[in-house]
């Protein structure tokens, strides 16, 4: 048997190095995925406490962050799009005015 | 062999993860995220969530994934460049990244007694019924968080229509 | 074997099983390369290939010799590591679906089920998770060769299959309905009651499903009539265009393993599986070995009948425009799915 402490060290690591390339990488469409790096860390430890407690509503819960995730990826994804229709350019750094 | 499969796809999510930091292409990170997505797929299984697991393949890396990478490939995206921000970021970032997974780390292994408990049911629950339990609970007790979480989709659908369309 | 441990045994039936699996699809896929050449060109009324061997059946042979022989190109400009694992990708997520299907009935030697690799819970959506992680084969091999024709195909692809994968989902629900599992010989088993009559097809009254099934498995392999992906009148060959020799070799073999485990699925889904169709009615006859071989070449039989609908279909059917392919997977394939769906759970409300 694996140690429930594991699996959320495991979560810690991937959510910090998600925080990290959120923070470091000057492109959006890194910075989104680095998004989805922290949702799946959170979905660890979640599957971990469910296994933990014998609970299914924590495997509930991740298929409601699966769900919304997948919102969340169509409408920033279009986002993104239109941002690169107006300015031709992905990096955050140029991107500054809140009107062109 | 729960121990092993956690020591290899945990292993190789980290490696994943530390990789998608590491690359400068936007395909490169977003194909590391995918590494990352299967091995999480695996250690789900691994701790009896098997419709979660499929879902992870199916949903996370199935179609969200194919979805960055289509824009990516659509847009065009080249390696990033260093500027004055990126350094900046570098600067606070990575210590930031180190004292948040000190203090989450701190917080679990002093509290390592508590979850250390791991095996109140014992081994992996009955994963024959995972789908009917999960399903049962998803269409009774969660009914309308299910229902609201689906005109959440439709909302979404209209929005990305709405937002990526040309304008005339 | 009976020096051997029980583990052992296991072991040893296991690699055997797998081993013997693998090679028959891979033959299976050479001759499905065979069968196609020889049927269109009866269709378009000319030979085929009839030169080496009798009928041509040394043909795939000297092809995979041929192809395995040619010099691999490697283009300059490509992104190397992408480049080689893309063929990769696309060949195994294409072979590795056929483990959790069930050829014939259960059969079992020293607890070996001899006729399926694994049987899972989840089979179903193991066979839908691998089937969406193929799609990285072809978008990752446009946009690798960096390549303007081969961009434009993966990114067709790829829209294509994900707007597709949701029709193909939703059609299979009517049929999990009925049979309350995705243990894929759970399906098959609830199927094989009356015959002919108890197959989702005609007694499930699942033949919306069906179509909505095959039209959307069509489009899921990139045949025809949704081989825009690598459309030569407009792309070259599509995402393909920079492979050479056994790489391309690969992406071929993928395509035809996925026809292969597409006409899998229906017959297992629709179709009873290794059920007979006549149910009951013929007694058994012959040995053990005959009754458990019988299934084996049913499944086989209904496998070839979904090939040939395949090749059928390409030699008669024009290729779809870009436009009409979306709109028909979105506003046709999408509603009638769902409708299905609705109707089918109304009816076993109904009855249950």
């Amino acid at each position: 048997m694996v140690p429930t402490a594991y699996y959320l060290i495991l979560a810690a690591m991937l959510f910090s190095i998600g925080i990290a390339a959120f923070l470091i990488k000057r492109n959006v469409i890194t910075i989104f995925i680095s998004i989805e790096l922290m949702l799946n860390a959170v979905n660890l430890t979640f599957v971990a406490f469910a296994h933990m407690w014998h609970q299914v509503a924590g495997q509930i819960f991740v298929f409601f962050v699966m769900v919304v995730a997948a919102a969340e990826a169509a409408v920033g994804l279009a986002i993104i799009i239109s941002i690169f229709r107006s300015r031709q350019t992905l990096n955050v750094d140029e991107i500054d005015l809140m009107k062109l | 062999m729960q121990l092993a499969l956690f020591i290899i796809f945990g292993a190789l999510a980290l490696g994943g993860a530390l990789n998608l930091l590491y690359q400068r292409h936007p395909i490169h990170s977003a194909l590391s995220l995918v590494v990352v997505m299967m091995s999480l797929a695996v250690l789900y299984w691994s701790l009896g969530a098997e419709f979660l697991a499929a879902a992870q393949v199916i949903v996370y890396s199935g179609a969200i994934m194919v979805l960055f990478i289509f824009v990516i490939m659509l847009l065009n995206a080249g390696e990033e460049h260093r500027t004055n921000g990126s350094r900046a970021a570098y600067a606070v970032g990575i210590p930031g990244a180190a004292a948040i997974f000190c203090l989450l780390s701190f917080v679990f292994l002093s509290e390592r007694s508590a979850l250390m408990t791991s095996n109140i049911g014992g081994d992996l629950s009955n994963a024959a019924d995972n789908i009917a339990d999960v399903s049962a609970m998803l269409f009774t007790r969660q009914l309308l968080p299910f229902e609201v979480t689906s005109i959440l989709i439709l909302v979404a659908i209209l929005g990305a229509v709405v937002l990526a369309r040309k304008e005339q | 074997m009976s020096h051997l441990t029980n583990i052992e045994v296991f072991l040893l039936l296991s690699v055997l099983k797998v081993a013997v699996v693998l090679v028959i699809t891979l033959m299976a896929v050479a001759y499905t390369v065979l069968l196609e050449r020889k049927l269109l060109g009866r269709i378009q009324n000319r030979w085929g290939p009839s030169r080496v061997g009798p009928f041509g059946l040394l043909q795939p042979l000297v092809d995979g010799a041929k192809l395995f022989l040619k010099e691999d190109m490697m283009p300059l400009a490509v992104e190397r590591p992408l480049y080689i694992l893309a063929p990769i990708l696309a060949l195994g997520c294409a072979l590795v679906s056929i483990a959790v299907v069930p050829f014939g009935a259960v059969t079992r030697v020293h607890g070996v089920d001899l006729f399926q690799i694994a049987n899972v819970n989840i089979g179903l959506l193991v066979i839908l998770g691998i089937t969406s992680i193929g799609v990285y084969g072809i978008t990752l091999s446009g946009w690798s060769s960096n390549n303007k024709y081969s961009l434009l195909g993966s990114l067709r692809s790829t829209a294509q299959v994900i707007s597709y994968e949701l029709a193909l989902g939703l059609s299979l629900v009517g049929v999990v309905l009925r049979a309350q599992s995705l243990n894929l010989r759970v399906i098959v088993d609830s199927q094989s009651a009356h015959g002919m009559l108890s197959w989702n097809f005609f007694g499930g009254l699942q033949f919306v499903g069906f179509f909505i099934y095959l039209m959307a498995a069509y489009a899921e392999t990139n045949r025809a009539p949704f081989d825009l992906p690598e459309a030569e009148t407009e792309l070259v060959a599509g995402y393909n265009t920079e492979y050479s020799s056994m790489k391309f070799a690969m992406f071929f073999m993928s395509e035809y393993a996925n026809m292969i485990t597409v006409s899998c699925l229906a017959t297992l889904l629709f179709f009873g599986g290794a059920s007979s169709p006549f149910g009951h009615l013929i007694p058994a006859f012959g040995g053990a070995v005959v009754q458990a071989i019988l299934p084996v070449f049913w499944f086989v039989a209904k496998v070839f009948g979904f090939l040939f609908l395949y090749i059928w279909v390409r030699a008669t059917l024009p290729r779809f425009r870009y436009d009409q392919l979306m709109g028909f997977g979105w506003k046709f394939l999408l509603p009638l799915a769902m409708a299905n769906i609705i109707a089918t759970s109304f009816i076993l409300a109904m009855r249950g």
